[in-house]
């Protein structure tokens, strides 16, 4: 989200971009257009945005993606 | 639609009919009661569905009868009743027992290869969903979320894999479609493993598009959801209607603050006076309600036009600017410093944390940044609570 943001460098997602295998799943997931693929890997382009809804973590068949969800 | 067999039905007219001839005479075999009121004109489509002690729900428009039994066809408009619930759950009352059954339901005419789309039993959301859908024909698999939204439920586990490949084989969802796909709303996504559906149950999870008003859509473009459709948005509308469910949470809280703050406002000279409570307590109530006022409507409805991402600070800021607004109301006539001061830090720090406590609501917030502002301004508040405490029962001097 653009025109909303909450506080910076506060979220613990991480991705581990060697393990990527390309399938884009994040990239469809994702409610705040955290991920883009690029060179059919996926990367982090929005960190900040993350609200930690775990949505990719949960997806990623090779987990790939770590962080600490939180209750929706 | 010409998939799915036909309820059989006897059909009196036909030469096959079992009838008894006696001479000229035909009798019925059995008073059968669907034959009398298609005689007599008056007929009820759904009758045959009845069971003593079980109501049809207004929604359903009729059944239709699948290779795994009759499914339930919902209609795609809300009628009157629908939408006083859904103004009357907006406003949180029977917020959690508002729900529909879980399992198969159909909307429109579907056949055998009609999308099936999967939602919670939160009847706000399966309304918001069959009332999206308009002229779509499709299949709808509901989900025990236990009343609540999905994206809520698939945070706290409900919405989730197992829930939906249970529900697959109870229903026996591969009698009644020939694919075997599922359209899943996308923030379902926190609580289910697509893989672990595929390998489980054999359907193919697709994520649709975050508004289930954009389904049509979605379908139009052979299930391709663009960048707006996978964004959640949080808009001034969208927040304006969680207002009431947030002043709703906060009764019982303010219940508990108003006999502490009569309790407070009653000590004075004479140690406590029944007068005093009455005419201060009156006074810190209306504080009190405009720090309500604050943090549950202006600070929701304003978010992104106060200044700082912090809650606490956007609920100081909005609560300072509010507090010197309302203070000539709150307060009525001049009087001691102490006195002012006290109700101004008091409708702020209420503000403060009302606000921050909306962070829950929004769709952008992170638990860790919550957890941050949590350890920086719980302390604030409540230190500033005491100090107005202290101030309002030393203006009573």
């Amino acid at each position: 989200m653009k025109s909303l943001r909450y506080i910076d460098d506060v979220a613990t997602l991480v991705l581990y971009e060697e393990k990527c295998i390309g399938c884009s799943l994040c990239t469809e997931v994702c409610p705040q257009g955290v991920f883009e693929m690029h060179m059919q890997r996926a990367e982090i382009v929005d960190f900040n945005a993350c609200m930690e809804c775990g949505a990719c973590v949960k997806n990623c068949p090779v987990h790939a993606i770590s962080v600490t969800p939180g209750v929706g | 639609m010409d998939n799915i067999p036909k309820k059989k039905e006897k059909d009196i007219f036909h030469p096959q009919a079992t009838w008894i001839s006696t001479s000229n005479v035909q009798i019925m075999p059995a008073m059968d009661l669907s034959d009398m009121h298609r005689l007599s004109g008056n007929i009820n489509p759904n009758a045959s569905y009845e069971k003593p002690g079980y109501k049809l729900c207004s929604y359903v428009e009729r059944f239709i009868e699948t290779d795994a039994g009759p499914v339930p066809v919902v209609k795609s408009d809300l009628n009157g009743k629908d939408i006083i619930s859904t103004v009357s759950v907006r406003c949180g009352i029977r917020r959690h027992r508002y729900t529909v059954s879980p399992g198969l339901y159909a909307v429109g005419s579907p056949d055998r290869s009609s999308e099936v789309l999967v939602t919670g039993n939160f009847k706000l959301t399966f309304d918001h969903l069959r009332k999206a859908l308009g002229s779509v024909s499709a299949w709808i698999l509901v989900l025990d979320t236990k009343g609540v939204n999905v994206w809520c439920a698939a945070g706290k586990g409900t919405f989730s894999t197992m829930e939906l490949v249970r529900l697959i084989r109870d229903g026996s969802l591969e009698k009644i479609v020939d694919h075997r796909r599922l359209i899943l709303p996308q923030l379902g996504a926190t609580g289910v493993t697509a893989g672990q559906v595929r390998n489980e149950s054999g359907f193919r999870v697709v994520y649709g598009p975050v508004r289930a008003r954009d389904i049509p859509l979605f379908l139009q473009n052979k299930r391709k959801a663009d960048k707006t459709m996978r964004q959640v948005t949080f808009t001034f509308l969208e927040r304006l209607v969680l207002t009431p469910v947030e002043l709703h949470m906060a009764i019982k809280p303010t219940a508990l603050a108003i006999l502490v703050l009569f309790m407070l406002s009653g000590i004075g000279p004479g140690l406590f006076s029944f007068q005093g409570a009455w005419e201060r307590g009156i006074i810190s109530i209306g504080a009190l309600f405009a720090g309500l006022v604050s943090g549950t409507l202006l600070a929701p409805v304003l978010l992104p036009f106060i200044p700082s991402r912090k809650f606490a600070l956007k609920g100081i800021i909005i609560g300072s600017l509010f507090a010197t607004v309302s203070m000539p109301f709150v307060h009525g006539g001049a009087d001691s410093i102490s006195a002012m001061a006290s109700l101004f830090i008091f409708i702020v720090m209420v503000s403060s944390y009302l606000t921050m406590n909306f962070t829950g609501a929004t769709p952008f917030t992170s638990p860790s940044g919550v957890e941050k502002e949590m350890k920086q301004f719980l302390p604030v508040q409540m230190t500033g609570v005491l100090v107005s405490a202290i101030l309002w029962i030393y203006s009573a001097f």
